[in-house]
């Protein structure tokens, strides 16, 4: 079973149908008992850094997720919040990807960078089973910068990290519900860890 | 780099695709989402799907066509008819859409685009313009193409893109429908002035159009509906060609 987490971003119906074409069981929630009994944790998400910091924040889902010790993957925004700090909004964020955000650095390219990018220098299991160079859909205007956490990167006229993994946590800045076959692929690879 | 995108459109009438020009003649064509599904499989890069009915009655009807779409499709898709507030487009995000499209409420009210974009972020809102040219000016038209209004292409369009747009569906309306290719001079002008993504649509015929709208048009996607639905040019293929003239798709 797996927790989505509820902390008002949008669009959770795709992830949750993403999960049911898997064959996996879902639960959107925001309770720290259902959440902390759980097989996986994912924090989803579209919408803006500083005001989603502070929806989890309040509802103290922080603390759950420091609290947990099971596999979590953070998507898009979720993966920028799981960061030490996002340059959207100047704040603060968990932490648990010794990484900063910052605007995306395009010189003459369109922002947001929308639509689909190759994701190359693939590593850990995430990625089993995808070839080098496969296909995700993107969008976004801020990204984690190249770390030793960068378990994947993505050029847009810079290179920026398309995934980060450390330790129990995940995280790909494209979104694996809307990336088709590859997608599917990477959800099933997270599901399969534990 | 970021692959130009192929969006293949849907109008969708009483549940079923519809074919038609200007809303005469419309036929059933299929099923929505096993017509969505296909296209996803054969290599559309997103889809949009338009509610060409939008009335009060059918839109219970067309939220759960949405739910199904969203379950049933693996890529990205939009959806717009009938959208005039944020409580309708929140009800279309809360069943599965990614983004929403909105026209003539945008023209008037232009407020909904800075409202939406607050509220769900610019990636979510898309901004569809149709204009047709005449005596040099690119005139604003409204309800389908059916009105002119008093707005021209490039000031609307910068005025979406600073209100917080995340995309402009630019259509050319004097050349959809006619297969003799999309107008790409107004599509570059539009993608050189203004930052954001910009999808052109209206008058894709063969398979060198889309590869003259992506090099001289420099869109960032093509839309198409016809060519796709009667099956003259299928996107595996399509995408094979533009591959081959060196423009970057996502194709295998």
């Amino acid at each position: 079973m797996t927790a989505i987490i509820d902390y008002g971003s949008g669009n959770l119906f795709s992830l949750g149908a993403a999960l049911e074409r898997i064959g996996e069981r879902y639960i959107i929630t925001n309770d720290d008992s259902l959440i902390l009994s759980s097989d996986r944790i994912i924090l989803p998400g579209v919408g803006e850094a500083s005001g989603l910091i502070n929806n989890i924040n309040k509802r103290g889902i922080d603390k759950i997720l420091k609290r947990s010790f099971v596999p979590v993957l953070g998507i898009c925004i979720g993966l920028q919040l799981m960061c030490t700090h996002s340059d959207e909004g100047d704040v603060d964020c968990l932490g648990f990807f010794p990484v900063r955000v910052k605007r995306i650095k395009a010189e003459k390219l369109k922002i947001p960078h929308m639509g689909w990018n190759k994701a190359v220098n693939l590593k850990g299991p995430l990625f089993n089973g995808i070839r080098e160079g496969e296909w995700f859909y993107f969008v976004h205007s801020f990204a984690p910068e190249i770390s030793s956490e960068t378990s994947s990167v993505t050029d847009y006229g810079a290179l920026i990290s398309s995934s980060l993994s450390h330790g129990r946590f995940y995280g790909t800045q494209f979104h694996p519900e809307k990336s088709g076959e590859a997608g599917e692929m990477l959800l099933r690879n997270f599901i399969n860890m534990n | 780099m970021v692959a130009k995108r192929i969006i293949p459109c849907l109008d969708v009438l009483n549940g079923k695709t519809v074919k038609g020009l200007n809303f005469i003649n419309l036929r059933e064509i299929g099923d929505p989402v096993e017509m969505g599904r296909l296209y996803a499989e054969n290599g559309a890069d997103e889809l949009v799907y338009l509610d060409i009915d939008a009335s009060y009655q059918g839109r219970g009807a067309f939220l759960s066509l949405v739910r199904k779409i969203a379950a049933g499709v693996k890529i990205p898709f939009t959806v717009g008819g009938g959208i005039s507030s944020v409580e309708d487009a929140s009800a279309l995000l809360d069943n599965g859409a990614d983004k929403v499209s909105i026209n003539s409420s945008a023209l008037e009210n232009p407020r909904l685009i800075d409202d939406l974009a607050l509220k769900y972020g610019s990636q979510f809102v898309v901004v569809a313009i149709d204009a047709l040219e005449s005596t040099g000016v690119w005139r604003v038209l409204t309800k389908g193409g059916r009105y002119k209004t008093n707005r021209e292409l490039f000031g609307w369009a910068k005025e979406v893109a600073d209100r917080g747009a995340g995309e402009i569906l630019f259509t050319s309306v004097g050349n959809d429908g006619t297969h003799k290719g999309y107008a790409c001079d107004p599509t570059a002008r539009l993608g050189g002035m203004i930052n954001i993504p910009i999808i052109a649509s209206g008058g894709a015929g063969e398979m060198s159009h889309f590869a003259k709208v992506f090099n001289d048009g420099e869109a960032d996607a093509a839309l198409a509906a016809s060519v796709f639905h009667n099956g003259s040019i299928t996107i595996g293929n399509l995408k094979r060609y533009l591959k081959d003239k060196g423009i970057n798709v996502r194709v295998d």
